[in-house]
């Protein structure tokens, strides 16, 4: 293999594993949008919450983004409940124009409130694995990167496999496919949408703790990865959870 | 010259094919009715007629023109109305604001428009709601603006999609007047309708459609004792109350 | 003449008097109260009345404010002139992404995210534009003269805000009575129901989103004779596209006083919050204020202020005749 070839080979490969974090984003951007048509505008800045509380938990505590990812992510479902419990239920029944907002509005409420809590600065911690690699043949892989792939995988994984065979995610899928439907054969509607919402959320928080090792942390990035988000989504087909993660893949790679 | 002329309409959405081959025709100054059970394809007659949907084949020709792939407003322009079989008001305007925009159509001149749309108001009942928005309207009246609108663009052919659903049998009985009346002024009228007493009062001709196919022709007294219709859709019921 | 006009000529009245008693800084927070009004104007042409949301009119502002300030610098041409020009570039541009979302039927919240796209894209592009000044914007000379739309002190900027506040409510109003008014809020209303009336919703569609941001492209064009400094970030930038449309959300969309009465309550809150939280190190909390008040009006006053002071302006407005 000449030189060209095995940057080529190398670029693609860190493309793919940065897209299956991408696509875990996206993946909780499009269960929202499947289950209650709502484009969650505040995505990328619930991420950067998830990004700066697994900052902390490592800088305070010393433990690494890989463990506390899953305190982050009941972190950020917490959040994403209350966001949902406050304002989205209210705003369902209200024309597109108006849902807009109120989400945007929480986006930026996120996002300034981390920067008044911890100032405009980029931050990157040194995290153990921060900037190992390791070589395979002779391309060189990124190990942080490598390890936020194999756990955004599972973590797509194990949300399939709770839709498909947990009642609760029978119950969303009922939902998304058809609300009336859902309500008449007795399933507490509001119950559901406040927990896609909440997983959406905590979906994204767990893909903020993958990104804390890869890239500095500062509020304003959030929007950025709200529309690659959005991105993501389009490429790999709104409310298809399994596009989603195709589309971070496509993307990550095209980057 | 027919006024419409329908030829081999054709439409099917994946495997159900919802119009299937359709020819007929409607001559000026006529009421004609569509009837057929649910899902017979009468509404998908209507969309392809008023631009909603593009038919997979066969031709619309209204005036000698075919309608076929123009876009719903220039049809209207042509004097094709149509009215929604589930109402579509403007709901945050008023009465007057929602008949105007069919006025404003034919009329540049918005206060001629608005003199116009007041006498529609007028003439459909409507008059005490003029200022009333239309979203507090109830069903019956929400069902006469769909008309009044419609009636407002001037159309030689209007296209009625249940306009009598709904009401209870005053009500019924008032719409028919009022839409002989509009024929009476020389407007065509092609009407889907369930309510047989409408239909019986007012088609001078009637068609019956299942499964997107013509399955009877003819005068309304005629059609209504078709065995073919009695079994696909009016059931035996129906023959003994209304031809005995 | 009704009592509701003698009152908006008293307020007209009372404005035009203003600079004789205000401070500068006072002054200063009239102008942004006027330009937001009138920005929140803009954008009501195409959301308010015809129902398309655009979250990206910052677009529009940068494409004014940096054609009038380009042609300015490298030709000569007055900003009078200039202004006119970035409008009708900001109207070919909207043409453009309005052929992509009404001609391919982009509805909600697929138009929203075309409208963040092309004010993202548009804002790279320009960050990477030499004679734009790339990253970091371009410095106005300080030259002042009506001709260079420039002047010493806040006076002449105000009167030219209030009067562009003024024309922008002369012109929706004007366009709010006539048929093409009518056809835009029946687009918003219900746009099948509108194709079956005779609306050429595509045609309509178009006039709305052009007329909406040629008057956005005047707006940026007063801002960079006012600020002297052009930013690729804050003129392009979603926050921009936010702030426009707070104060006609607040106010009340799709009305013809909206957009002002939600920058009167709005514009002087921000300044002043955003001037003492920054004393106290607090950069944000302006921001954060924004949002939640954004999401109270949302979700218990979703048609705007201004329903309530409509409802205490009553008396003075006459009863409409069924045939007036």
């Amino acid at each position: 293999m000449g030189m060209d070839s095995t940057l080529a080979v190398q670029l693609l490969i860190q493309g793919v594993l940065l897209g299956g974090v991408y696509g875990l984003i996206a993946i909780g951007l499009s269960l929202i949008f499947g289950v209650m048509g709502i484009i969650n505008f505040a995505h990328g800045q619930m991420m950067v919450m998830g990004m700066y509380i697994s900052y902390w938990i490592f800088v305070l505590l010393g433990i690494d983004p890989y463990i506390s990812l899953v305190a982050v992510a009941a972190a950020i479902f917490i959040l994403g409940w209350l966001i949902q419990y406050t304002v989205v239920n209210r705003i369902l029944d209200y024309p597109e124009a108006m849902q807009v907002l109120p989400l945007v509005s929480i986006g930026l409420i996120l996002e300034n409130a981390a920067l008044m809590l911890w100032g405009p600065d980029h931050r990157s911690p040194q995290t153990a694995l921060g900037l190992d690699s390791m070589w395979v043949g002779p391309i060189m892989v990124d190990t942080s990167r490598l390890i936020a792939f194999v756990l955004a995988i599972i973590i797509t994984f194990l949300i399939f496999i709770f839709l498909k065979k947990s009642n609760l995610g029978k119950c969303i899928r009922a939902a998304s496919d058809n609300r009336t439907g859902a309500v008449l054969v007795g399933i507490d509607v509001d119950r559901i949408y406040n927990m896609s919402f909440a997983i959406g959320a905590a979906t994204t928080g767990a893909a903020g703790c993958l990104l804390v090792p890869l890239l500095p942390i500062s509020p304003h990035i959030g929007h950025d990865f709200t529309l690659t988000a959005f991105i993501v989504v389009i490429l790999g087909g709104m409310g298809n959870l399994l596009g989603a993660l195709v589309g971070g893949v496509i993307l990550g790679v095209a980057e | 010259m027919a006024l419409l002329e329908i030829n081999k309409l054709t439409k099917a959405f994946g495997g159900l094919t919802a119009v299937d081959g359709l020819s007929f025709e409607i001559a000026g100054g006529e009421i004609l009715g569509l009837i057929g059970p649910n899902g017979a394809g009468k509404t998908t007659v209507f969309n392809c007629i008023s631009g909603f949907l593009p038919p997979d084949s066969g031709d619309v020709t209204f005036e000698g023109r075919s309608m076929v792939q123009r876009q719903p407003f220039s049809i209207c322009k042509r004097g094709l109305a149509r009215t929604f079989q589930i109402v579509k008001p403007f709901p945050a305007i008023s009465v007057l604001d929602n008949v105007m925009v069919g006025a404003l159509l034919r009329e540049p001149s918005v206060s001629i428009a608005q003199a116009e749309a007041l006498n529609i108001i007028d003439f459909m009942g409507l008059k005490k709601m003029t200022r009333q928005e239309a979203r507090g309207l109830p069903l019956p009246l929400r069902k006469r603006l769909e008309l009044a609108r419609a009636l407002a663009t001037k159309p030689k052919l209007l296209l009625l999609d249940e306009v009598m659903a709904g009401l209870n049998p005053t009500e019924v009985d008032e719409l028919i007047g009022l839409i002989r009346e509009i024929n009476d002024q020389g407007v065509s009228i092609f009407m889907i309708e369930h309510v047989m007493r409408g239909v019986m009062a007012l088609s001078q001709r009637v068609i019956v459609i299942n499964y997107g196919q013509k399955i009877a022709e003819g005068l309304p007294c005629d059609v209504v004792l078709d065995n073919a219709v009695i079994e696909a859709y009016l059931g035996k019921e129906f023959i003994s109350a209304q031809c005995t | 003449m009704n009592r509701l006009h003698l009152l908006l000529v008293l307020i007209l009245a009372v404005l035009s008097g203003l600079p004789l008693v205000l401070s500068k800084y006072t002054l200063g927070i009239f102008i942004m109260i006027f330009y937001y009004a009138y920005l929140g104007q803009s954008w009501n042409v195409l959301t308010g009345y015809t129902g398309h949301i655009s979250l990206g009119h910052a677009l529009y502002i940068g494409i004014g404010a940096y054609t009038s300030v380009f042609l300015a610098q490298h030709y000569g041409l007055s900003p009078w002139v200039g202004m006119f020009a970035g409008g009708i570039l900001a109207s070919l541009v909207a043409l453009i992404l309005g052929f992509l979302g009404f001609r391919f039927g982009l509805r909600g919240v697929y138009f929203v995210i075309l409208t963040i796209a092309f004010a993202e894209i548009t804002r790279l592009v320009v960050s990477h534009i030499e004679v734009l000044g790339s990253f970091s914007g371009i410095f106005l000379d300080f030259d002042p003269s009506f001709r260079n739309f420039q002047f010493r002190g806040n006076i002449p900027y105000y009167y030219i805000a209030l009067t562009m506040m003024v024309l922008s409510l002369a012109a929706v109003r004007l366009i709010e009575i006539s048929k093409l008014g009518r056809f835009m809020v029946a687009i918003r209303e219900d746009e099948d129901a509108a194709q079956a009336l005779g609306v050429n919703t595509f045609k309509y569609n178009m006039i709305a989103i052009a007329i909406s941001a040629f008057m956005t492209a005047l707006g940026g064009c007063f801002y960079a004779n006012y600020i002297f400094y052009l930013h690729p970030d804050s003129l392009f930038g979603m926050g921009l596209s936010i702030e426009l449309i707070l104060r006609p959300i607040v106010g009340g969309m799709g009305t013809l006083f909206g957009p002002i009465l939600g920058s009167f309550i709005l514009t002087p809150l921000s300044e002043v919050s955003r001037a003492y939280f920054s004393k106290g190190g607090l950069e944000g909390m302006h921001l954060i204020l924004y949002g939640i008040i954004t999401i109270l009006v949302v979700l218990f006053m979703p048609k705007g202020i201004i329903v309530y002071v409509r409802q205490w302006l009553k008396p003075l407005i006459p009863e409409r005749k069924g045939d007036d």
